[in-house]
């Protein structure tokens, strides 16, 4: 029963293409659709109604126009977009450094919302920038969280002041205020000052937290929020607001299957905008936020941006101009190829949060495909590959079936398996091959296969409500792979 | 029962007007019951005539609570053992320590499992709990397997000849195949030496809609027999409970109110369902 809220609109905007011409009375359909999309992924009731009234406003205005246009539906679909990106904070926002280092950044919320295991990774994300944070543990209420946030610093290799054991003992305002101090002295440049959660209906706990903030004037105050709450998001956004204010909001847990309709929601109703979106345990677990992105995730575009971005990364650039080089001289793609591709993708991290920013990714089937896969399968691919001798991976045909059981007892695995890998590699090998010759390219190359995923954009409904295609060409595959698959 | 008569006072007599339904739709999407359910009880009751919107109201919202039984298993000749299970940060370690409490106030011997062995810290959140209640507490070490801390609690429990075993777990987003599948060999652990009773899942009371994929995953994994539902202290009320009990059937057996041992209630229907319509 329960769908995202990307397959939802994808459905929405379906029935609506397939109109020639719009009718009010489709608009009343398509908008109350979205509506209880809205709803069921969880944007506060009250945004939702403003939320639709005004691109109701909006389509309504221009209905006329837009029928005489190619593509109305399109048109109204931009609308929507447009107005999520809105709402959802414009364009992204970073840490502002303080001119007077240390830069005092005081991290707020609910209980359980991952104000600890946030404050690690957004140590290390500064620490990788070339600061040198500091982490503060003024959580002197829930048992233990001392101890989480030193072996969170640990970790990252960023000191913890933690003069306090906690567990209900200690001034969490004297630890903070101490705090700051050390880290002038010490000539930390950044100081990250974890607290306790606090409900927004505690008075107590609410003025203790404001006692903070002017014991220690933050440079900025981040409102943590867990991205699966419900219509609470709302009220206790506005409770933190007036019980101590923030500047920014950081969602936690994205990873899951919650849709982050709390984003909207917050983003709106405070007018504070989303700075960072934590996506798993791991230290590196760890995004800048993206409105334009988020937006387009939520209506099923995919988040080919930021896939574009991860990719870029992790290939090194001699990798990468290997790759292009051959690409361009129409040279065949083989397992060593292959092999270093795979190589980059581990360093992407975890494939199925890279598949689910995929136009389509979101939609029922795929969804179900993209959390059953499994991680290590890069890991025994790998092992296969790196079982052949160079020979046999620059020509695959060498692999008869006695270097096949060779190759399957070097990396420890079935013969099935080489055989099953050698097929995907074919297929793999086509494609590029295809792409080059400009016929598109439905999936990443390299990339072992998903069951059942093979022409995996098209599969999907929203990507035939995507965009227009972008103009510039990657000469990186990966990338220009992604590209194409807007 | 008269359960919302602040709201239904205006309605109750008089024209119900279009406002009123509004206002009635309004406060329970933002309870988070969800639109759809909200949407059916708006339908149903809008049928009814005015004097009976109440009744009506309250009526459906009570036939969507499970009629499984809501207090837990209790063994008397094996431990009973409770595994406690739920999403990252929802509450699973208070609630181990509070059901603890309650026990053994309840004069039952109680032995508590340290398994979430991944979380920074979280033995040592456990341990603190176990010394400030007195109940022993098995862990093991830090990123170790998690299925032997819970096999050494079940195997001492049983030696003990203790009467209740509680596991504490390591939060896992339900989307995650791999920590799903870790949660059945805990429990498959287990139950080489003693069956497993009870497995509670910690819902979060400011839970969205998600908290019904949440619920279904985990019954599907680990054979969920109930719900806890945790901070119910703070401004959410915690809709998405009565969604999920109408959904799976899972009764709430417990409440969480707050941060010390004693915030922690038998589920009350009638005080729950009154809290959905602010
Ligand atoms: N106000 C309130 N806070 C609660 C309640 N139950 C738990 N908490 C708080 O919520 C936070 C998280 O609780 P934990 O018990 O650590 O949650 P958990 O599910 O074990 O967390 P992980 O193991 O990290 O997934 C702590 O700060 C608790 O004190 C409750 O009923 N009311
Ligand atoms: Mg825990």
């Amino acid at each position: 029963m329960f769908e995202s809220l990307s397959s939802k609109f994808a459905s929405a905007f379906s029935s609506l293409r397939s109109k020639g011409r719009i009718k009010e009375s489709d608009l009343d359909d398509i908008f109350g659709e979205i509506r209880s999309a809205l709803l069921d992924s969880d944007v506060s009731l009250e945004v939702t109604n403003n939320f639709i009234s005004t691109i109701d406003d909006k389509a309504r205005a221009v209905l006329g126009e837009l029928n005489k246009s190619t593509n109305p539906s399109q048109a109204i679909f931009d609308i929507v977009h447009q107005e999520l990106i809105e709402i959802l904070g414009g364009s992204a926002r970073r840490i502002r450094l303080a001119k007077k280092p240390p830069t005092v950044i005081l991290l707020t919320g609910l209980q359980g919302a991952g104000k600890t295991s946030l404050a690690g990774k957004l140590a290390k994300y500064l620490k990788d920038q070339g600061n040198t944070p500091l982490l503060v543990a003024s959580d002197l209420q829930r048992p233990n969280a001392v101890t989480q946030l030193q072996v969170v610093g640990e970790s990252v290799k960023v000191p913890v002041f933690a003069p306090e054991a906690g567990n209900g003992v200690g001034d969490p305002v004297a630890v903070a205020k101490a705090g700051v101090k050390f880290a002038e002295d010490k000539f930390h440049n950044i100081v990250i000052v974890d607290t306790a959660g606090r409900l927004g209906v505690d008075a107590e706990l609410m003025q203790q937290a404001a006692k903070i903030r002017d014991a220690i004037s933050p440079d900025e105050i981040l409102f943590v929020v867990d991205a699966m709450i419900g219509q609470d998001a709302v009220r206790t956004a506005q409770a933190f607001q007036e019980g101590v204010g923030f500047d920014a909001v950081v969602l936690t847990k994205l990873d899951g299957d919650a849709r982050g309709g709390a984003a909207l929601s917050i983003s709106q109703v405070t007018g504070r905008p989303i700075m960072f979106a934590a996506t798993g345990e791991k230290v590196t677990d760890f995004d800048l936020f993206y409105p334009e992105r988020m937006a387009s995730r939520i209506l099923g575009m995919g988040d080919i941006a930021t896939l574009a971005e991860t990719a870029k990364n992790a290939f090194d650039s001699e990798t990468a101009s290997k790759l292009e080089s051959k690409f361009a001289s129409g040279e065949d793609f083989t397992l060593d190829d292959f092999l270093s591709q795979l190589e980059a993708m581990k360093k992407m991290g975890s494939m199925s949060k890279l598949l689910g920013m995929l136009p389509g990714a979101n939609s029922g089937a795929m969804k179900k495909q993209l959390e059953q896969f499994d991680d290590s399968e890069l890991i025994r691919t790998q092992a296969i590959v790196q079982s052949m001798t160079p020979a046999e991976r620059g020509e695959p045909k060498l692999l008869n079936g006695s270097r096949r059981a060779r190759i399957a007892k070097g990396s420890g695995r079935a013969v099935s398996e080489v055989n099953a890998l050698m097929d995907r590699f074919a297929a793999a090998q086509k494609m590029m091959r295809q792409m080059r010759s400009g016929k598109g390219m439905p999936n990443i190359p390299g990339m072992p296969s998903l069951p059942g995923m093979s022409g995996m954009p098209n599969a999907a409904a929203p990507a035939k409500i995507a965009p227009p295609k972008k103009k510039s060409k990657s000469g990186n595959p990966a990338k220009r792979a992604a590209e194409e698959a807007l | 029962m008269a359960l919302f008569s602040k709201l239904f006072s205006k309605i109750r007599g008089g024209q119900t007007s279009s406002a009123d339904w509004q206002e009635i739709e309004s406060s329970l999407i933002e309870s988070d019951l969800g639109a759809a359910n909200t949407g059916e009880i708006i339908t149903l009751a809008r049928k009814l005539k005015s004097d009976e919107v109440e009744q009506a109201v309250t009526e459906t919202l009570a036939s969507w609570l499970s009629t499984a039984s809501r207090s837990i298993a209790k063994n008397t000749d094996r431990p009973t053992t409770i595994l406690v299970v739920g999403v990252n940060g929802t509450g699973k370690t208070t609630s181990s320590a509070k059901l603890a409490s309650a026990l053994k106030r309840d004069g039952a011997s109680v032995l508590l499992a340290a398994a979430d062995t991944f979380r920074a810290a979280a033995i040592e959140q456990l341990q603190t709990w176990g010394e400030r209640l007195g109940v022993s507490v098995i862990s093991g070490k830090a990123n170790g397997d998690p299925a032997s801390v819970a096999f050494d609690a079940a195997t001492k429990a049983k030696a003990d000849g203790l009467n209740f075993l509680i596991v504490d777990t390591a939060g896992r987003l339900h989307t995650k195949s791999g920590l799903m599948d870790e949660l059945g060999k805990v429990r498959r652990v287990i139950e080489k030496i003693t069956p497993v009773d009870e497995v509670l899942l910690v819902v979060d009371a400011t839970t969205g809609q998600n908290g019904i994929t949440q619920a279904k995953v985990f019954a599907e994994s680990v054979a969920l027999t109930g719900l806890i539902l945790s901070k119910m202290d703070g401004s959410a009320r915690g809709g998405i409970a009565l969604a999920i009990e109408r959904e799976t059937g899972l009764p709430v057996k417990f409440v969480g109110t707050g941060e010390s041992a004693g915030d922690f209630q038998p589920f009350d229907a009638q005080k729950y369902l009154s809290g959905l319509i602010a």
